[in-house]
């Protein structure tokens, strides 16, 4: 039985959404070139004018926002209103010393807390449930996003927020926590806790967890959902366009449908910015059709990933992204094939190695090559050659059937992975130096 | 009975073999026998020692392992080994890789690596044939 927030429009047929979408665009359009001075110039220095934007269709042709501009434009140069008409900002964390400030007017909050709504209710929650948040609550999207949802919902709402993981499991077991929202990392931290505190997965009420935040794979998925007892879902978003909700997973968890009502989606070729069509891989980009305080039209995410409009067994109708397989800035291109380190660690953990790897990419003889050293975990490890052999071999399989093209892997000693300042230095590409 | 060998992995790097010898000798334990694998990436150290325990200790933070291996007793006659293998082939056990050493007061020994060393031990026993004790080992 699927479960909608709000069921008119997220099972409405496409001809309603692209109809809603191209009202949208049009005003959208008009409300960043009158408002927003940096993108009106950006505008003007391409030749194109509001008028010239009719559909979605014409998205192309509007220029692109990156995160560069963002941090040109800070902190009020991509403000779409008055600042007396702002209620909150939200940021990111700054770890790369860009950071972003967002900023949301009423109805920007009240759109950004239903999208949340839609994930959780997707999720199975009703206003029985009980939700616990514990996403960082502040100036990170995470927490203020789903509290807001669980209210929409009705759910009784613990806003826990991150951290304290003695009394998150105090609270989830008193209480009778039936879904979980947090980083996917601290959902599988809080499922070892629990186990080390002595329960089994069946004490707990939970039944559904939203996770997201950060990247993850799907053999974290299905060991978070058995220690936990649970179903994961994945839920997307970044402080850019709001925050959590951008996009939310149904129960077929083969993809977050993306709220096309108030986004919209387009994939384009990191390289050339040319768009590309549906189920190819390349950048998300993103634009905002109806934010009034930070209105970003095509914004570009920086993940990769495939958009998929195949039609989805709990009758939502909207567009699908994949998991983010890596960001563009990750991306290799070997022999013609776009490689993310981030498909080379899911080969790696679910063959039961650590994540420590480096990637060595080389020309020779005007043929790239990839060699991957792996790190050897000590309980693998065998006095034949022929079994080392054996399973460097394996990787290699398994490698080229998830890159699509064959690495030559090599086993290390523990430690062996050069890092610098803590950090692994995760790829080494020497073809430059031969350029 | 069977004797404990001590395998370490060994990187390709150099100066990498001459550490982990070092690092043995400085814990004052003694190598009896040894045998080097590799491959084009990696090695594989394979070492008989006085004292497993100690040389171990010595070794932490590198990846080894210690497995049983059967030490089987050579005389000083030709075709010797030729019977030792014979015996195993026609036993129907595999040998998966061997080395041999001498020790003054013992003799010579062929280590064994094979599938099955209780097999293996049973073959060589009713042949006739001494096998090494973790015992002999401390002794010599
Ligand atoms: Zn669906």
């Amino acid at each position: 039985m699927p479960n909608y927030y709000q069921p008119e429009i997220e099972t409405a047929p496409r001809e309603k959404i692209l109809e809603i979408q191209n009202e949208k665009i049009v005003k959208q359009v008009r409300h960043v070139y009158d408002n927003v001075k940096y993108y009106r110039d950006l505008m003007d220095a391409k030749g194109v004018k509001p008028e010239d934007i009719k559909s979605v269709d014409d998205i192309k042709k509007l220029p692109f926002l990156s995160k560069e501009d963002l941090r040109i434009a800070y902190p009020y140069g991509l403000l779409g209103t008055d600042l007396k008409n702002c209620v909150r900002i939200q940021s990111t964390s700054g770890t790369t010393g860009r950071r972003v400030v967002a900023f949301y007017t009423q109805n920007d909050i009240d759109i950004w807390e239903e999208c949340c709504a839609r994930a959780i209710v997707a999720a199975g929650g009703t206003n029985e449930d009980v939700c616990q948040v514990c996403y960082g609550y502040g100036l990170f999207t995470g927490g203020p996003g789903l509290n807001g949802g669980s209210h929409k919902v009705g759910c009784l709402t613990l806003p826990m927020s991150s951290g304290n993981t003695e009394r998150q499991i105090q609270f989830m077991m008193d209480l009778g926590a039936t879904i979980l929202c947090c980083t996917p990392s601290y959902a599988a931290y809080i499922g070892e806790s629990l186990a080390e505190a002595g329960y089994k997965p069946e004490d707990n009420k939970l039944k559904a967890g939203i996770f997201g935040a950060e990247p993850w794979t799907e053999e974290m998925r299905r060991s978070i959902e058995k220690s936990l007892g649970i179903k994961a879902y994945d839920i997307y978003g970044l402080t850019e366009t709001s925050g959590p909700g951008v996009s939310f997973e149904c129960e077929e968890q083969t993809g977050m449908h993306i709220n096309e009502d108030h986004f919209y989606a387009e994939i384009i070729d990191p390289d050339t910015g040319e768009v590309l069509p549906e189920g190819e891989k390349g950048e998300l980009v993103f634009t905002s059709l109806d934010k009034e305080a930070f209105p970003l039209l095509r914004y570009r995410t920086r993940d990769i990933c495939v958009l998929t409009r195949k039609k989805c067994s709990c009758g939502r109708t909207h567009v699908k992204m994949s998991k983010p397989m890596g960001r563009s800035d990750d991306m290799m291109i070997i022999r013609g094939v776009n490689v993310f380190p981030s498909q080379i660690e899911t080969v790696l953990l679910k063959e039961g190695y650590p994540p420590n790897y480096q990637i060595l990419v080389d020309r020779v003889n005007n043929t790239d090559t990839l060699d991957i050293n792996v790190e050897l975990p000590p309980e693998q490890f065998s006095d034949k050659i022929s079994d080392l052999q054996a399973k460097e071999k394996l990787l290699e399989s398994a490698m080229r059937t998830m890159l699509g093209i064959g690495p030559k892997v090599h086993l290390m000693p523990p430690h062996s992975v050069a890092r610098s300042e803590g950090k692994a230095v995760r790829v080494i590409d020497k073809r430059k130096l031969h350029d | 009975m069977a004797i404990k060998q001590l395998t370490v992995f060994l990187e390709n790097k150099a100066g990498k073999l001459s550490e982990i010898v070092k690092r043995i000798s400085d814990a004052e334990v003694n190598i009896r026998a040894m045998c080097i694998a590799d491959s084009s990436d990696c090695g594989i150290l394979r070492l008989i020692v006085s004292d497993l325990e100690k040389a171990q200790l010595a070794l932490s933070g590198e990846i080894i392992s210690a497995i049983d291996v059967l030490a089987a007793k050579m005389t000083d006659k030709a075709g010797s080994l030729s019977e030792i293998l014979t015996l195993l082939d026609k036993a129907g056990i595999n040998i998966d890789y061997m080395y041999a050493f001498t020790a003054p007061a013992l003799g010579a020994y062929v280590v064994l690596r094979v599938g099955d060393n209780k097999a293996a031990e049973e073959v060589l026993k009713q042949n006739g044939i001494e096998t090494l004790t973790i015992d002999d080992m401390k002794a010599f």
